[in-house]
């Protein structure tokens, strides 16, 4: 009897599978000239179309910037001055992750998974060349982490997505000022007993927007138009304080 | 009030850098320096990436230079002769520096060199300004005035003479081309203007009067350091024009506050003044290479993939 049981979940088993739906509070962030940072709210809710597992699930959202090749340099003590002595180049570091779990990490994701869907931080961080007298790249890319955590660049929100009733969630990640554009990536994994169960992507553009994206297209497209520009700017500009000062001194 | 620069990638507040750029006008039109070897640290320091700061701050020294050789061509302080002779030596000089540049570049570590550059000539420009000025200072304190002996050096044997009348010289034009060249090369390597350099140059060197060479070297500054922003602006894409505009608000207003403060001064004040600065920057500098770092880790982007 047990045993038909166990057989006939098996069967039932793909029907049984959870998908996440996801929301965005916006899929487009625009850069414009007074842009100081952004918050994105991300949501939404496992659709099943059987009863629940034993199990409880567990939610992971993580928001990836754009990948920068960069390398990581490091100051040592060598001829009695310091000096970037060392570094390594990171193939693909993104230049903003955020990530952010309805439990602590170590506790709802496996090592494997984690290998296979590149979730943690430090899985996002590709190293290939070492310069110098590096040592260990784990140093390096914990330095790299570091360096933008500070800077807000890099989150880790442990427990910071809220889950209801096994079916929502949501979760706010503020992204900051100094923001790079690009294609951004949410992803949403679901996590049954380490192993992610289903898992969505969703695309973010950011975008300079107005002004912004005049001057940056013109400085990349026409650099020489651009560059006269800066020029001609600089000349007007002083000519135009010095013809000022002089009319103000003279009444 | 926060705003973001489409080049530089970054938001910063707007009013601090009407600030900076006010501050580096002011010393601009006392001292006829640009400010290139104070605006970049200063630009580095609010979060501005390198690359950028370095390219950006070449335009802003274009307009607060700009503003401030206005005033002095007014006073007649400006020997224009003089100014384009040096500036034939600069280009060469900047041209032949860009070249070196991209060399020790591909060798790595130039930062390195850029900022022992930085260490060992504001060292002992600084020095030497610092310990002359201060003599003249204590010399007119007593009241003796020590009459300048003309003496007659290399500068008067060598050929080529001409005539700057501006400056009350007759000498062989070799000197001042060979001075703007070398200083064309420490501009290009270092990323500044070069007033720094020229400013003592001119007066130790090529023997000029100290109330027209602050004039000179803001006429020859303007053509150096606006081929400069080109070269990098075609180059590198590093240019902000956002940031350089808001520089340069600041700088051309203080310009014309530090030529009046300037004109104000004497020689030997603003010469002390200028040696202290120099000074002050270098010894930044030096205590960088040598103290630990806080953080010894450093993140270079590549820039454009």
């Amino acid at each position: 009897m047990v045993r038909w049981l166990i057989f006939l979940l098996l069967l039932a088993l793909p029907a049984r599978a959870e998908q996440v739906v996801l929301g965005l509070s916006h899929s487009e962030v625009s850069i414009t000239a007074d842009f100081n940072g952004s918050e994105l709210l991300i949501f939404g809710a496992v659709k099943r179309e059987a009863p629940m597992a034993d199990l409880p699930l567990q939610v992971i959202v993580t928001v990836a910037g754009p990948s920068q090749a960069l390398t990581v340099f490091r100051k040592d003590h060598t001829g009695g001055i310091w000096r970037n002595a060392s570094g390594v180049t990171m193939d693909r570091a993104p230049s903003f992750y955020a990530l952010a779990s309805s439990a602590p990490l170590d506790d709802i994701l496996s090592r494997s998974e984690n290998l296979r869907h590149d979730i943690t931080i430090k899985r996002a961080i590709r190293a290939v060349g070492i310069s110098g007298k590096a040592g260990g790249v784990g140093e390096f890319r914990e330095a790299l982490i570091r360096l933008r955590t500070r800077e807000g660049l890099y989150q880790v929100l442990e427990g910071e997505v809220s889950f209801r009733e096994q079916t929502l969630f949501r979760t706010a990640i503020t992204m900051p000022a100094n923001l790079t554009e690009g294609t951004y990536t949410t992803r949403i994994f679901l996590i049954r007993d380490q192993e992610v169960v289903n898992w969505v992507s969703s695309p973010i553009e950011v975008r300079k927007v107005g002004l912004e994206r005049f001057l940056f297209t013109l400085s990349r497209e026409q650099s020489l138009v651009y560059g006269l520009l800066s020029i001609a700017i600089a000349i007007a500009a002083g000519w135009g304080a010095s013809t000022a000062f002089r009319m103000l001194r003279n009444g | 009030m926060q705003i973001y620069l489409p080049i530089a990638e970054v938001s910063v507040n707007a009013f601090l850098l009407l600030g900076l750029g006010g501050l580096v006008g002011v010393l601009s039109g006392m001292f006829g320096v640009g400010g290139g070897f104070l605006i970049t640290p200063l630009l580095f320091f609010v979060g501005i990436p390198p690359a950028v700061a370095v390219a950006t701050s070449t335009n802003q020294i274009v307009a607060s230079s700009f503003s401030a050789l206005l005033a002095h061509l007014k006073r007649k302080n400006v020997d224009i002769r003089m100014g384009w002779v040096l500036l034939l030596g600069g280009m060469a000089g900047s041209a032949a520096g860009i070249v070196v540049f991209n060399y020790l570049k591909s060798l790595g570590q130039v930062d390195l060199l850029v900022q022992l550059c930085y260490v060992v000539f504001l060292g002992v420009i600084g020095g030497l300004m610092f310990i002359e000025a201060l003599r003249a200072l204590r010399r007119s304190k007593s009241g003796t005035v020590v009459r300048k002996r003309r003496e007659r050096t290399l500068m008067h044997k060598l050929p080529l003479k001409m005539r700057f009348r501006t400056s009350g010289l007759y000498i062989s034009v070799i000197p001042p081309v060979v001075v703007g060249f070398f200083v064309g090369v420490l501009a290009a390597i270092m990323g500044v203007g070069g007033g720094f350099i020229m400013v003592p140059a001119m007066i130790y060197l090529l023997g000029m009067p100290t109330k027209v060479v602050v004039g000179t070297s803001l006429f020859q500054i303007i053509f150096v350091s606006g081929f400069t922003t080109l070269l990098h602006a075609t180059t590198n894409y590093t240019v902000d024009i956002v940031l350089a505009v808001l520089l340069l608000v600041g700088g051309v207003v203080g310009a014309q506050f530090g030529t009046t403060i300037g004109m104000k001064m004497k020689a030997e004040q603003l010469r002390f003044l200028l040696a202290a600065l120099v000074l002050a920057v270098c010894g930044k500098l030096a205590l960088d290479l040598l103290i630990e770092p806080s953080e010894r880790y450093s993140i270079a982007v590549y820039q454009g993939q």
